[in-house]
């Protein structure tokens, strides 16, 4: 569990440095710019929202939108998946669809969720949920796919129901491999849902990097982006420690391949 | 011809099967009898189709031509008074149920009440020599304990029919004559039928009331004996009787031939 979180201090030496680096170019030129600030100026306009605490809510709005839609989109396609895994003819029928709706970039989809829903947490969360379900449902497949074939013989040999089959033998020999399909979708959860802020959505850290973008201060829109940084490190690493206390060490290894 | 020395009727029946998979011819007319309460091992050299045989009698394959019948009817799927211990017991158990969860699997799939299952699950694990072992996951166990949690998986089915796929190829020899007499117990224990698939030949004539040979390409019956041993079998008398050592010589033979 320490070792998730225990960083080398050599590692720390080139970022430092850097931002050093940058407070010492900035200072000594005495920089009067629209895109950049010194590190220290992106440190107080960072302290300074979240005191005030639009960061945070920002910060939840952003969240709630992607785990709504993550939690939406992982379900169908964790379903679909299932299904396709353990249903040939399911697959045939269902492939050519799926092969032909997944290649469309979400985002593309933004000027049409806007036009179903308008502004606000659907648009957001539809997107987040088309963005989601794909790679749960194709992981979740291979997943399914790449069962021990001896279990389902035991089931088989068992003669275990269908619905036993799949609660009592498929979805925990895939457990592992689904989760690892969730961390997955944890990330693009994010990235989707802070694009759509970024581009339309007047919500949450992307919307809130715009506004000061547009306000021209670049302190606090750098200082959303290193929020934004934090906040993924953060969940992955959450999601790390799930999964090594839910599978243990060997599930881990295999994830961080 | 194959029933001639037996009474009874046939638990088990092949009937003049032939099986193709995959445009392989993997057995050709097979004709087999197994009478209550039988143990018949069944030995060849690798490729000869044992263990596809024994997947015929389990019902997880069909033939192409001819029948399997079991107590007269056909074999058409897996039915659950007839159990299967897999070769590969680490991929046959469940690694994220403990042992007392991979028995209990067999209750749940015969929707066994819950009252006293535990207990039962409890006594079938002591039976095999697990006693206490029950909140241990599989891969806390040793191979020859996760073939013995198998074993009694199997046992939960409360089994007419015993089929073991070379359950104990992958254990050393001190533990494998071990579960040789605890098999040979519980099967006449139970009086369970009992067809046993091996490579090794001394392991078949000791076990075995019968031996059948296969040879390969396609797979058929080459040879059959009958063991005349006393049932009490001992390890190191069986081992010694002079018929012990007539049948194995019969064997070995019959196994080298089949090489040349």
């Amino acid at each position: 569990m320490n070792a998730l979180l225990r960083i080398d201090p050599r590692g720390l030496v080139l970022p430092v440095g850097l931002l050093v680096l940058a407070e010492v170019f900035a200072r000594a030129t005495n920089l009067q710019s629209d895109a950049l600030a010194p590190p220290s100026d992106i440190f107080v306009s960072g302290i300074a929202a979240l005191a005030d605490g639009s960061m945070l809510y920002a910060t939840w709005q952003t969240l709630a939108n992607a785990g709504f839609g993550l939690a939406i989109g992982f379900s169908i396609g964790m379903a679909l998946g299932i299904l396709m895994g353990l249903f040939a003819p399911l697959n045939r029928l269902l492939e050519v669809t799926v092969e032909v709706l997944r290649p469309i970039p979400s985002v593309a989809l933004i000027p049409i969720a806007l036009l179903v829903y308008g502004f606000g947490h659907r648009l957001e969360f539809s997107i987040v949920a088309f963005a989601t379900m794909w790679p749960a449902l194709i992981l979740t497949r291979s997943a399914i796919a790449g069962i021990e074939p001896r279990l389902i013989e035991v089931s088989r040999a068992l003669q275990l129901s269908l619905s036993a089959r799949i609660f009592k033998i498929v979805i925990p020999a895939a457990l592992p491999r689904i989760f690892v399909a969730l961390r997955l979708g944890v990330g693009i959860s994010l990235i989707v849902a802070v694009t759509v802020e970024v581009t339309t959505n007047p919500m949450g850290v992307g919307y809130k990097m715009m506004e000061a973008s547009q306000a021209l201060r670049p302190g606090l829109a750098l200082a959303y982006l290193v929020w934004v940084g934090i906040l993924g490190w953060a969940v992955n690493g959450l999601m790390l420690l799930i999964q090594k206390h839910l599978f243990g060490p060997a599930a881990n290894i295999e994830a961080r391949l | 011809m194959l029933e001639k020395q037996h009474a009874g009727s046939p638990v088990l029946h092949i009937d003049r099967v032939n099986l193709t998979l995959g445009g392989h011819e993997i057995l050709r007319d097979i004709n087999l009898s197994i009478r209550e309460g039988e143990f018949v091992c069944v030995v060849g050299p690798s490729g000869c189709g044992k263990t596809t045989m024994l997947r015929l009698l389990a019902g997880l394959y069909q033939p192409t031509s001819g029948d399997v019948t079991y107590r007269s009817t056909r074999m058409t799927h897996p039915r659950q008074d007839i159990a299967i211990v897999f070769q590969d017991y680490g991929k046959a158990l469940l690694p994220w149920r403990t042992a007392h969860g991979n028995v209990s699997l067999a209750f749940e799939a015969l929707n066994a009440p819950r009252e006293g299952r535990d207990d039962k699950i409890e006594q079938l694990l002591a039976k095999v020599g697990l006693g206490g072992q029950g909140k241990k996951y599989p891969n806390q166990l040793s191979g020859g304990m996760q073939q013995r949690l198998q074993i009694a998986r199997c046992l939960a089915q409360t089994p007419s029919v015993l089929l073991m796929d070379e359950p104990f190829g992958a254990l050393d020899a001190m533990t494998r004559q071990g579960l040789q007499d605890e098999i040979l117990s519980i099967v006449r224990g139970t009086g369970a039928t009992a067809f046993f698939v091996t490579h090794d030949l001394e392991e078949a004539i000791y076990l075995g009331d019968r031996v059948i040979g296969l040879l390969p390409h396609p797979g058929r019956v080459a040879i059959e004996v009958e063991v005349n041993l006393p049932r009490d079998r001992n390890q190191l008398t069986t081992r010694e009787d002079p018929e012990f050592l007539r049948l194995r010589r019969q064997l070995f033979d019959f196994i080298k031939e089949a090489e040349s």
